[in-house]
Parts: structure tokens; sequence; C-alpha cells
């Protein structure tokens, strides 16, 4: 099934609050090998200048697949979860997300489009506090691979 | 190039000239390194730890998420900086697959080079490259560290 293109500009709804925990940073920091302290040390970390221990640079990822699934999710955009391959990955820090941090993602669907038989899909996934305070912007381009 | 530093010295963006090449490094991945990816990232698509499903889409065995690699690269820069909150973009694209044998694992070579400075903002980019099998796994993969 051909993705939908009438996807294209669309926004979803602002998602559930999530809490950025300090062992969910420990836990990414140790699976991608940061041994940066900052990750699992609160002192280091506010002798940086920080309130708490910070996430790695891609940590946001995790937030922001889980704004995307809203639209892999959907029946109507035709996404064939399993035919799915991760093309292209972005982030804009405005400040590092950190522990006890509560942000919200709002996700667009910039760009949808065929190429070479597959579909590419370029979503992007504003980070922002309850506050409004933008922490990041991560921009995801996945591309589902057309059928034999 | 800058002089080699210790570890606990940090490059400040005055000291740091086009061209300069971070310290490298090798990262091996292996099925138990995938699944604690996929655990702490909760990307748990099957085609990153599951052979017989990965085969069965059609890839040529179990693939490393790119987010991994993306998320372990980005530690020659982080390291290099001395925070990890000093990285504010970090972008990639997932040129080639990681295949990751059942035996063995796989390797991926990630080196890092300054492509541009900028003395107002004290911003620095850095091109980091990506190698598993001889095949770049990254592509245009650009992180931007703040510095003093």
């Amino acid at each position: 099934m051909p993705v939908n293109a009438d996807f294209q500009g669309r926004t979803y709804p602002p998602t559930e609050p999530y809490r950025v925990g300090a062992a969910k940073i420990r836990e990414f920091a140790e699976a991608v090998g940061s041994d940066d302290p900052v990750h699992t040390d609160v002192q280091v970390a506010r002798a940086r200048g920080y309130a708490d221990v910070i996430a790695p640079p891609t940590f946001a990822v995790l937030i922001a697949q889980q704004c995307d699934a809203q639209l892999i999710r959907d029946p109507e955009a035709g996404i064939d979860f399993s035919r799915v391959v991760h093309g292209e990955q972005r982030f804009a820090h405005h400040r590092p997300l950190t522990a006890g941090d509560v942000v919200i993602g709002t996700l667009h669907v910039d760009t949808v489009r065929e190429a070479g038989g597959h579909a590419m899909v370029t979503t992007r996934t504003e980070l922002a506090t309850e506050a409004g305070e933008p922490v990041c912007t991560a921009t995801s381009t996945i591309v589902i691979r057309g059928g034999e | 190039m800058s002089e080699p530093t210790a570890a606990t010295t940090v490059p400040r963006a005055v000291d740091v000239a086009v061209g300069d090449q971070l310290p490298g490094r090798t990262i091996h991945v292996d099925r138990e390194r995938l699944v604690q990816y996929a655990g702490a990232s909760l990307d748990r698509n099957r085609i990153h730890w599951d052979e017989r499903f990965a085969t069965s889409v059609g890839l040529p065995d179990v693939i490393a998420h790119g987010m991994f690699t993306m998320g372990s690269a980005v530690t020659v820069v982080s390291d290099w900086a001395g925070d990890a909150g000093r990285v504010v973009e970090y972008g990639a694209r997932f040129t080639n697959m990681v295949v990751v044998p059942y035996e063995g694992g796989a390797d991926i070579e990630v080196s890092g080079v300054v492509k541009a400075v900028d003395p107002e903002t004290k911003r620095v980019t850095v091109e980091l490259t990506a190698t598993a099998a001889g095949q770049k796994a990254l592509g245009r993969a650009l992180a931007v560290v703040r510095l003093d």
C-alpha cells in the first residue's frame, strides 16, 4: 500500500508529557557507550552548570520516535512498519535535555514523497517543556521500502 | 593541528583549526549490545535483534539501529569537547546498513575532523566518519559543538 501523500503538512496534537528520568539517561548513555559522567553523576552535572544529569545528544530520539508512532500506527497513513528503515536524523538542541524535565512533543509531517520505488517521510518533532520553553527540534526521515 | 591534550583538557575555540583530527575509536557492536540499545531507546523493531524476522523482510541479517551508530559515534565529539552538553546540533544520513552477524558482531571505525570554526559564536563543526565492513554507515554526519 502506498503512503498517503495527504499526510504532508499534518500536525498531530501534543503528546502526553514525558518525564526525563536520571535512570533512563544512564541506561541510554550506557547503551551508546557514552561514559561522560555528566550523564550519571549529579555533582559533575551541577559543577558544569546543569540542574541535574543531562541526556546524550541523541537521547531525544527516544521521545521523538514515540511521537512518530502516532503517524506510523495511523492506519490511514499506509505505512508498513516492517518495511521502515531510518534514512536520516537531525537534532537541534536549544539546551540539553535534563533529568527532571517534563517535555511535550508536537509532531509535524513535513514531507511525504516517492523515490525509486520507495516512500520517504520526513517528520519534525518539536520538544518543549510544559511551560513552552523549546528544548529540542528532532527531524527524522524514514524510508518505507517498496515491495518486490 | 592542536597539540595532543590530556583527557582532562578541553579545547577552546581559539585553539581549534579546520582540519584538526579528533581522537577516533573503534566501536564494537554485537547482538547483546543491540538488545541493550533496543531496551534503552525503546526502538524494539525486530530487524535489530531477530535474524529470522530480518531475513523474512529482505535484509541480509540483523542490522544495527542507525541511531545506535549515530549515538555511539558522537561520543568521539562529546568526549573531545569535554561535555556532552556542548553538542548543540547533530545530524546524519544512514547510508549503509551495519550488518551484525550472530558470530563476532561488527566493528564501526569512527573518526572526526574539524570542518568549520566560527570565532564569533565559538561554534565548531565536526564531520564524523563511521565505517563498518569497509562501507560508510553515516553520511553527512555533522556535529556542531559550542566551545569556550
